[in-house]
């Protein structure tokens, strides 16, 4: 640290000497801000110009009337009506839908997963969290794309067809997709049978599907796992200590006294999970599932419509993850403690 | 035995319930260890990592030109060996000078047997595996020279180190890319674990100082760098990387003027900084929260300016508690390099991408990905323990013990 120099010994009777303007407290921030608006305020009239001068030249400059011209391409699965004659538009929003519908499935795996392996981590059977350690450390250290196209080409597009597929109960596990019982016509309980070699139910979920959703639910389950096991940590071991000295099991102790005392850590940690599966859903490109992203990639390579196509993805991705906060918060507001 | 017999009872038997879990996980996870050893010994065929080896090391960078791959890593391996042995003359605090501690010896062993092993067992020629032999030879030798006199230098050893790996990289940058005599090599031709590294690094390197200013103008009193910094830092944590870097290869070239736009490897590099840096200032951030306002108001009442007193006295103990969170973002920033290969890049994953389109290796994809997952799983978990190391040696309450 500099030595302080000693301060010039002033008539106390006298009144301050006024300082500079350039030491002067209340003027030197909004000089500060000001070089710092200006200098910010320079940058985007820079690139705003040179992006008008470019797209002007390229012929395209911002305009809408794109969306209105049939797209040309199909989506394979889509639960919205789509074929390749609608407009641009349908197909996009036939990409969020689908992208909408893994994140609402793959938040509820992942929220299953991760507070099973953060439960398991708190275990009386050395095994079993060791089991969870060692899931989570291996999880978080191997990058998410890699693993999609492990699942994607390893698993899912390695699974046998017809008879030779993987039957458990209720689920059928072929290459040519997921079979799942569920209501089938006349709203009566269906499993899935095999037609002429050909597995029939009433869900079938693609195969890209699959290892999206597998990806997902596997990675984002592990960061769930810290979350809730830092949450359950966060409980005082009295907590435990009392509940098992009332007779309560291990499950009841901590289900009824440690889960509800831990949420209120838990839940504003799972709102970062959220978005980030929210954001790590755009990697469904990977593995050949339409989602929203790949829709608007091939949007781009047939139009050409960069701006149009990036601002349509930035809102539709900052919409959801404000979505998922605002629902979120909502949540937190329940599980924090009111004091009386 | 007797102990190791009652420890199994305690851990996996105490109860009913324990013991039928018990019974049941050892035999899953025996299944699935059998399983895959069978796939590795009798099924796959590795070939596919053999012959692609150098593919998957450096991609297409110039056959010729390849020595300077193998100077750099001699040098990179020479720094961490002389690093390693000055941290070792300068033992942390909480631990007495020992040479080689258990675990440096594990390490070392760990590494000769994979530096012996590894090469011979993927059927390298003879001139390459000589060169792992002697890299390997290298860093122990540097490693216990450092160790042996390091103390002499004194403190000054450990600051030569700090101020070694910048040049070193520097260094690094000119032999890869070319310049200075060095006939230049075009980012086209980088790749594999190579263009992976570099991509990290680079972009880990700077997006540190732009993640702290961005953190510290998120906290300051000014309204108009607190806004800008909030923007910036919510509009990049709100997109997913894959959507900024789609932005980065489609729209820069129209927001530069004509010819300006770098080329495409460093397009993607400074959006990753630029990603990254946004994830930072939250990190720091945090750090920043946890040094008490009371730390500030003492530096100013010293007469320290407003800069200095951040400088010197709120920076470093912010930064050293924000460090976990700083060097969790670095390994998901290593991670996120594979999404490079969705915008066309040949890194790991780009580079393992085009091998399987080779019909020659069509189906061969777990082999690949499995080689591809132990590589960034070391990689990441190296990361991990050199932050958890970092931490002890920067925690100013550690007490001295006797390990």
């Amino acid at each position: 640290m500099a030595p302080v120099p000693p301060a010039k010994p002033t008539p106390s009777s006298l009144p301050a000497p006024k300082p500079p303007w350039w030491r002067d407290r209340r003027v030197v921030p909004w000089v500060v801000q000001a070089v710092v608006g200006l200098l910010v305020l320079l940058l985007i009239a820079f690139l705003l110009g040179n992006l008008i001068r470019n797209l002007t030249a390229a012929g395209l400059l911002l305009s809408w009337r794109w969306l209105q011209q049939p797209a040309g391409f199909d989506i394979s699965e889509s639960v919205i009506p789509f074929n390749a004659q609608l407009p641009y538009w349908r197909a996009l929003a036939a990409g969020l839908v689908n992208t909408i519908r893994a994140v609402l499935v793959g938040l509820v795996g992942a929220t299953l997963m991760g507070c099973l392996v953060g439960m398991a981590s708190f275990s009386h059977n050395g095994l079993l969290r060791r089991l969870a350690r060692v899931y989570v450390e291996v999880v978080r250290n191997i990058p998410l794309l890699l693993q999609l196209v492990f699942w994607y080409f390893v698993v899912f597009l390695t699974l046998p067809n017809g008879v030779a597929a993987i039957q458990l109960p209720g689920v059928v596990l072929a290459k040519s997709g997921l079979y799942i019982a569920g209501l089938g016509e006349g709203l009566r309980w269906m499993g899935p049978t095999l037609v002429n070699g050909v597995w029939q139910a009433p869900v079938r979920l693609s195969v890209e599907f699959g290892a999206l959703l597998t990806g997902l639910i596997v990675y984002s389950g592990a960061f769930i796992a810290e979350v809730v096991r830092g949450g359950i940590a966060a409980v005082p071991k009295g907590q435990w200590e009392a509940a098992s000295s009332l007779g309560l099991s291990w499950f009841a102790t901590l289900r009824r006294i440690v889960l509800p005392q831990s949420l209120r850590v838990i839940v504003p940690g799972l709102n970062t999970q959220y978005i980030s599966l929210a954001k790590n859903s755009s990697l469904a490109v990977a593995v050949g599932y339409t989602d929203l992203y790949s829709v608007a990639e091939t949007t781009l390579n047939q139009t050409g419509r960069a701006v149009e196509v990036i601002l349509v993805l930035l809102a539709a991705y900052l919409t959801l993850d404000l979505l998922i906060s605002a629902l979120m918060n909502g949540l937190n507001h329940l599980v924090q403690i009111r004091e009386r | 035995m007797k102990r190791l017999l009652r420890r199994l009872r305690a851990e996996l038997f105490a109860t009913r319930t324990d013991a039928v879990l018990s019974v049941v996980l050892i035999s899953l996870i025996s299944l699935a260890a059998f399983g895959v050893l069978r796939w590795a010994f009798t099924q796959a065929q590795w070939a596919v990592i053999r012959v692609n080896s150098t593919l998957f090391a450096v991609g297409r960078y110039p056959v010729e030109q390849q020595w300077r791959v193998w100077l750099l890593t001699a040098l990179l391996v020479a720094a961490s060996g002389a690093t390693w042995g000055l941290l070792r003359a300068h033992p942390r605090p909480d631990r007495t000078g020992v040479l080689w501690p258990r675990n440096d010896r594990i390490a070392a062993t760990l590494l000769v047997v994979l530096g012996l092993w590894r090469p011979w067992a993927m059927g390298l020629t003879v001139s390459i595996q000589a060169r792992w032999w002697g890299l390997v030879a290298l860093l122990l030798l540097v490693r216990w020279l450092a160790g042996r006199f390091g103390r002499r230098f004194g403190p000054t050893g450990l600051r030569l180190v700090a101020l070694m790996w910048p040049v070193l990289y520097l260094v690094g940058m000119v032999l890869i890319s070319g310049g200075l005599g060095l006939v230049t090599v075009s980012p086209s031709e980088w790749g594999g674990l190579m263009l992976t590294l570099l991509a990290s690094s680079f972009a880990i390197l700077l997006c540190f100082p732009i993640g702290v200013l961005l953190a510290l103008g998120r906290r300051s009193d000014l309204p108009l760098l607190r806004w800008g910094s909030v923007l910036y830092i919510e509009f990049i944590r709100g997109a997913p990387l894959i959507t900024l870097l789609f932005l980065g290869q489609n729209i820069l070239g129209f927001l530069l003027p004509g010819g300006l736009a770098p080329e495409r490897v460093w397009r993607a590099a400074w959006v990753l900084t630029f990603f990254a840096a946004a994830y930072l200032a939250e990190a720091v951030r945090s750090g920043l929260a946890a040094v008490p306002q009371g730390q500030l108001e003492a530096a100013r009442s010293l007469g320290l300016s407003h800069p200095k007193a951040l400088q010197h006295v709120v920076l470093p103990q912010a930064l050293r508690v924000a460090l976990p969170a700083m060097v969790g973002q670095f390994i998901s920033l290593l991670q996120d390099t594979t999404l490079l290969s969705l915008i066309g890049l040949l890194e790991l994953l780009g580079t393992a991408r085009t091998v399987m389109a080779n019909p020659a290796f069509l189906g061969r994809n777990g082999e690949v990905y499995l080689t591809l997952a132990v590589l960034f799983w070391g990689c990441c978990a190296a990361l991990g323990l050199g932050s958890r190391a970092l931490e002890r040696r920067l925690d100013p309450h550690a007490v001295p013990t006797a390990t």
